[in-house]
Order: C-alpha cells, then sequence, then structure tokens
C-alpha cells in the first residue's frame, strides 16, 4: 500500500493541479480523451474534474471492455448457458448487462443457467477440470491486457486436453477503436488521448505513434493513480501549447517502447485478426478483435454449439455513440438519470461503474443537477 | 440416547418432532443456552413484566462460510440482532433462535455454533429464551441459517430515528470500516495476508450505553451492516431529507483493508461491518460524544467523519484526499452476497 499512497498524495496532487492552472493559456479550451475506463473511474474517484481549470475538459473514452460489449455477444452468452446448458462463467461486471428481451446473465441464472462469477480465466479452468461430465464456457472480454491471460489458459486447456473447456471470445483491440473515433464522419474535435495505463503495458508505446505522426494528436500514456492522470494532464497542456504532436510516457515505471514481448507474443501464437467486429457505441470496425486461431478452432465456444452472432440495435434513446466521441456529455442524453441508471442500465456507457455514465451518475452527478 | 457429538450429522428426524428431535434440543441447545425460561420447555417463553417502550428486531443469518476469523454464524446471529434493537436506543434483553438446518451437517460443527452464540449472547447481556429447529433434506440448505429475533426495551427520554438528521449535525464513526466484509471475502476467494483479516462482529450495546450516559444529543445511530457505511449514510440521508458532506481521509480503514480492497478492487464504503455503527448528534456534542466512544474497547478508533448539510438531492458527498468531491453513492448490484 506504501508503494500506492504515494501516487494519491494530496499534497501534490495540489501542485500539480497548480502547475496546469498556470500553463493553460487564456481563453482556449482544451479537450482531452482518456481512453480507459480505469483512468475515467480514477478522474471521477478522486474528484479531479475539481482540481482542474474550466479550460480543461476530459472527455471519457470507449475504453471499458463491459461497455464496448454489444447486446448481441451477451445474448450468445445467454444462449449457451439457457439453451446449450453449459457452466457459463463471467466476470461480474457483465452479468449485469442488458441483453434482449429483457435478459441479461444473472435474470438467465434467476431462470436456471449455470452462470458463475469469476475473477480470471484460471477459475474457469479449474470449473473445467472439477467438472468433467459438464461443457465450461468462458466469457473471455477485454483489451490487450485480458488477453495475454486467455492465451495461457488455451494452451493450457489444450495442454491437459480439456475437451469439456472453451471460449467465447470478445478480446478487442486498443488502436482500431482509437482510429475509430479520430475518423469519425460526425468528427471529434481533440486536443490529445491520455493513453491507457495496463493495455500499454503489454502493447508498449510504439502503437500509438500513428495518432500523434499522422492526426496530429498528442497521446501520453499514463498510469491509473491520480497523480498519474494529474502529471499527464499537464503534458499534455504543455505538448498542446507549444504545438507539439508526440507519444510520451508519463508511466515509464511500467511501460516501454515495445511492450511485453512474450506477452504479445503468446497473443500472436493462440489469436488472430477477425475481419470485423460490432462494438457497442462505436459500431462495425475493421480488423478491431481476435478470436482464435485455426489450431485452436476446437476450443471456440461459437463454433462448438453452434451460436451466431447476431446484431442487435442499441435502444433508440442511447446517446451512447455522441458521448464516447466527447460530442455530448452524459448528463445531456435524455434518459440519463430517468431510465438509464447504474441499477437499470440501457446504454454500453452505463454498463460497468467504468463507464463514462456510469462514472458521472455514481461519483459526479451533483455537478449537472 | 446420547448423540454423537463427535461423529454424528443431522438426520431428517431431527427436525420432525420426535424424540430424536428432542434429544437434540436437549443435549445440544439447551445445553449450552441454559437459562430458567428455556428451561420451561413450554412452547412460548413467559417473560416478567417490563415497563417503557419495547423494541423488537429480527435478522436472518445465511453466511458463508460459517466459520471466519473473528466469529462465525453463531456469534454473527446474537451481534446482528443484538446491534439492531441496541442501535435504536434500548437495551436488548432476550433472543429467540431460529435454524433451519441441512440433513448431513455434522454436529460437531453445529455444537461449535451454538456454543459460540451462548458465548457471544453471555457477552451481551442478553438470554436465548425459546427457539426453534427445522431440517431440510441434504442440498436444500447450507449447512446453517440462523433467524433471530431481539427483543429490548428503549431507554426513557431518548428518541433515535433515521429521520431525526438536521443541517449541522456531526456524523461519527465507531472504528475502521469494511473489517466484517473482507474477513468473509479473504476467506471465500483463499487469500492469505501475513495477518488474517478478522471480522469486526461484536455486540454494541455496551458502547451505545456509554454514549447515550454521555449526555450527547444523539438524533440517530445505525449499524453499517450489508451495503456499508455508504449504503446506511445513504438510507439515513433520505429518510431526514438531507445531504451528508464527508471527509474521506478522516474515515478509519485498516491498512491490511484497503490493501486487500485494492487488490480486489473494492472500496470499503461498500463492505459490511458487524461491529461498527454511525452516530448522527447535534454539533455542539460531538466532541464529547467522541471522547465517550473513544473510552470504550469498541470505540477506541471512533472518527468525526462528516457533518450533515441541507441538499434537496440528499446526496451523500465526500473530499476526497486529493482535494476533489464526488458522490458516495448507494450500492449498486450486489457484489457480495451472502456476508452476513
Amino acid at each position: 500500500m506504501k508503494y500506492i499512497d504515494e501516487f494519491r498524495d494530496g499534497a501534490l496532487a495540489r501542485q500539480l493541479a497548480a502547475a496546469i492552472a498556470a500553463e493553460v493559456m487564456g481563453g482556449r479550451p482544451y479537450r482531452f480523451m482518456e481512453f480507459c475506463g480505469g483512468h475515467t473511474h480514477t478522474i471521477s474517484r478522486y474528484g479531479l474534474t475539481d482540481l482542474l481549470p474550466d479550460a480543461i475538459r476530459m472527455i471519457h473514452g470507449p475504453g471499458c471492455p463491459v461497455c464496448v460489449l454489444p447486446i448481441g455477444r451477451i445474448d450468445q452468452a445467454i444462449r449457451l448457458a439457457l439453451e446449450q446448458r453449459v457452466i457459463l462463467c463471467s466476470y461480474g461486471d457483465c452479468l449485469r448487462v442488458p441483453a434482449s428481451g429483457g435478459l441479461s446473465l444473472l435474470k438467465a441464472k434467476a431462470q436456471g443457467a449455470d452462470v458463475r462469477i469469476v475473477y480470471a480465466v484460471t477459475d474457469a479452468l479449474e470449473l473445467a477440470r472439477r467438472n468433467p461430465d459438464r461443457q465450461v464456457v468462458f466469457l473471455a472480454i477485454g483489451f490487450e491486457t485480458t488477453t495475454p491471460p486467455t492465451a495461457v489458459a488455451v494452451r493450457q486447456a489444450e495442454a491437459e486436453g480439456l475437451a469439456n473447456f472453451s471460449l467465447l471470445c470478445n478480446h478487442v483491440l486498443t488502436p482500431p477503436a482509437m482510429h475509430a473515433i479520430l475518423d469519425h464522419p460526425a468528427g471529434t474535435r481533440l486536443d490529445g488521448f491520455v493513453g491507457p495505463a495496463h493495455v500499454s503495458t503489454v502493447i508498449g508505446s510504439r502503437p500509438y505513434e500513428p495518432f500523434a505522426r499522422e492526426y496530429g494528436k498528442p497521446v501520453v500514456i499514463a498510469g491509473f493513480e491520480p497523480l498519474d492522470v494529474l502529471q499527464a494532464i499537464l503534458m499534455l497542456v504543455r505538448q498542446t501549447n507549444s504545438g507539439r504532436a508526440e507519444v510520451e510516457n508519463e508511466f515509464v515505471r511500467a511501460v516501454t517502447p515495445e511492450g511485453n514481448r512474450k506477452a504479445q507474443a503468446l497473443m500472436d501464437e493462440v489469436f488472430e485478426l477477425r475481419d470485423s467486429f460490432e462494438w457497442r457505441g462505436l459500431g462495425t470496425l475493421p480488423r478491431s478483435a481476435l478470436k482464435l486461431r485455426p489450431r485452436f478452432a476446437a476450443l471456440d465456444a461459437e463454433a462448438r454449439f453452434g451460436v451466431e452472432y447476431v446484431a442487435v440495435p442499441d435502444n433508440k434513446a442511447c446517446e451512447c455513440g455522441a458521448i464516447l466521441r466527447g460530442e455530448k456529455r452524459p448528463a445531456e442524453c435524455r434518459i440519463f438519470g430517468s431510465a438509464c441508471t447504474p441499477d437499470h442500465p440501457v446504454g454500453a456507457c452505463m454498463v460497468s461503474a467504468e463507464g463514462a455514465c456510469a462514472a458521472h451518475y455514481t461519483y459526479g452527478r451533483f455537478r449537472s443537477v | 440416547m446420547k448423540l454423537d457429538l463427535r461423529h454424528g450429522r443431522v438426520e431428517m428426524n431431527h427436525g420432525s418432532g420426535g424424540r430424536a428431535m428432542a434429544e437434540l434440543i436437549e443435549q445440544l441447545f439447551a445445553k449450552a443456552l441454559s437459562n430458567d425460561y428455556l428451561a420451561q420447555g413450554d412452547d412460548g417463553a413467559v417473560l416478567p413484566a417490563m415497563s417503557g417502550r419495547l423494541v423488537m428486531s429480527t435478522d436472518s443469518h445465511v453466511v458463508s462460510p460459517l466459520f471466519f476469523p473473528g466469529g462465525d454464524i453463531g456469534s454473527l446471529a446474537v451481534h446482528g440482532t443484538v446491534n439492531d434493537v441496541a442501535v435504536m436506543g434500548a437495551k436488548p434483553l432476550y433472543l429467540a433462535a431460529s435454524f433451519i438446518l441441512e440433513e448431513g451437517f455434522p454436529l460437531a460443527d453445529l455444537q461449535r455454533i451454538v456454543e459460540s452464540m451462548a458465548r457471544a449472547a453471555a457477552a451481551a447481556d442478553v438470554l436465548v429464551v425459546t427457539g426453534d429447529t427445522k431440517v431440510v433434506e441434504k442440498g436444500k440448505g447450507d449447512g446453517v441459517f440462523i433467524t433471530t429475533t431481539s427483543v429490548g426495551v428503549a431507554r426513557d427520554g431518548v428518541e433515535l430515528s433515521g429521520n431525526r438528521a438536521r443541517p449541522g449535525d456531526k456524523i461519527l464513526l465507531s472504528g475502521t470500516i469494511g473489517d466484517h466484509g473482507m474477513a468473509i471475502l479473504s476467506q471465500r476467494e483463499g487469500l492469505s495476508f501475513k495477518a488474517p483479516i478478522v471480522s469486526d462482529s461484536a455486540p454494541l450495546n455496551g458502547l451505545i450505553e456509554c454514549m447515550l450516559d454521555s449526555g450527547a444529543q444523539l438524533r440517530a445511530l445505525r449499524d453499517p451492516t450489508r451495503g456499508g457505511l455508504a449504503t446506511t449514510l445513504n438510507e439515513l440521508a433520505t429518510q431526514s431529507g438531507v445531504g451528508m458532506r464527508l471527509d474521506e481521509a478522516a474515515i478509519p480503514v485498516k491498512p491490511v483493508v484497503a490493501a486487500a480492497c485494492e487488490f480486489l478492487g473494492l472500496d470499503p464504503a461498500y463492505l459490511a461491518n458487524e461491529g461498527k455503527l454511525i452516530a448522527i448528534c447535534a454539533p455542539a456534542d460531538a466532541e464529547p460524544l467522541l471522547n465517550a466512544m473513544r473510552r470504550h474497547p469498541f470505540g477506541r478508533e471512533a472518527a468525526i467523519v462528516g457533518e450533515v448539510v441541507e441538499d434537496r438531492h440528499r446526496f451523500v458527498q465526500m473530499t476526497t484526499p486529493m482535494g476533489g468531491r464526488r458522490i458516495l453513492d448507494w450500492l449498486s448490484g450486489e457484489p457480495l452476497p451472502r456476508i452476513c
């Protein structure tokens, strides 16, 4: 804890805030997107908005794996649990995600589906070992951070010949989502990105170079602690003021330019790119997600049980797309806080605690009433 | 027949009303919990006349695991109900206990639980005066569920309710938060720390007597069990139609609980407590009340953590150590089932 406390020092936070305020140039706005839900959570949880000058607006990006999972993917998991009677293993956050027909994994569980909350994919492997007469499916979600552990589990299952284990693979990639935000036809006014923390420990800082070089957007990779975020914002303000667009690394204690080669090799061995993948809030993006390589195809639950992905449109009232691109603020959505709350989420951004709307509702809604 | 308390198990006939049930009650329950009222052996306990307002509360206990560092379902079943009566400003006197046992449950474990219950009742100065036992088939329960009901007498002139908080009142907390929830969770998750995390399960009636004796103008007392500090404060704010402002840095959390929360991505403000209370009192009485609390073993780490403010939105807000503000919201969802 001592190690973490150093990054939560209130006095240092106020010093950084003063430095940011001193650097901000009069009259101009600064619009920075923190891509990761982890950063959104830190900003909201520590009330960092109160420490920033009004000129700086933080836009909460789509980097929350639960939020970007489309309804159709949860439908698949529910079908596996209800119709194929598998043991469906999921991280706790996915359980309340609303699916078609008023269902969620939690409601399916109440109807008799065998849905188990796991903390890690290794728990799912253990369930498969202990229940040799049952099919065990792991609902794999997440960006590059959670992909290497899934890859390890896949290799492990193959090595052990665990014939009753399979994967509903929904692993997605960070850079394509950043491209999608910048390329959106509606346009996105952004002055820079607070770059991912844990994702970057795996992929390194190099994959962000195109955003600086081709789009002219500064990227500062930052850790998830409050002082990390404030320091990154200061670095972004300085780049913006001097007209620079570079990839800088605030999170040097964990991120290198090339990232974790071993983890990358594992991912590459087990997974390959999907041609396209539908993201909640961002639409269908080419080459933005992963599937199992043919060598491991036997472990693909979609194929094993023949559950096709069927796209389901989001609720029409949802402004998730515009919120994720920073065009709208959560409170500007008609159903925010009324029809759509963390207990009854309608849209993607309200689904997980790290989503833009859920974070604003849970920690900051006093600012918009 | 003598029960085999070492190797025996609960059987269906232990709940069928016949001789086996009588043996179980006599050799296990009545033996551990003995008192004159229980010894009457009638369908109900006839208690002496009580003067004053009666306070009554009931609570079911389904905690898993049944045994955890700092307690077990037996002691918890006493503390849970005793505390609910005590926070109403009453002295808990009697308990009723109802057991739902699962066929096949080891009698040795049941004996441990009942004996722990007896010790907890003695420490809290309450008598278990009546009870019931039912047995369900194997697979239809999870070892033991215990429901307890407590009756006590409210102290004259003491009116406590969650609807009495007024702007300006101070909010006090009797000690560290999250200990019980994390003790249970670390057992379930198989997390091991250098020193185990111990539940704070304890009877609060002694501490509350000291607080009442201090003469402080108390508005409300409440024990932040399920849903933790955050949820209980929101209940109080809603009931009283007020807002609250807390100072996050003033809220006591044990370093090992904070570390475990960090590890599991949990907030101690949402973890259950079984031996802590929140007190709301008139502003001028906060310091003397705090001193009175700190003199009691269960209030040694008490702290003033915030104040009641006017707010038509009834937000519970917190100033973070960074100097920013945020809402401390109701618990959303149920991340930690079967905590008590």
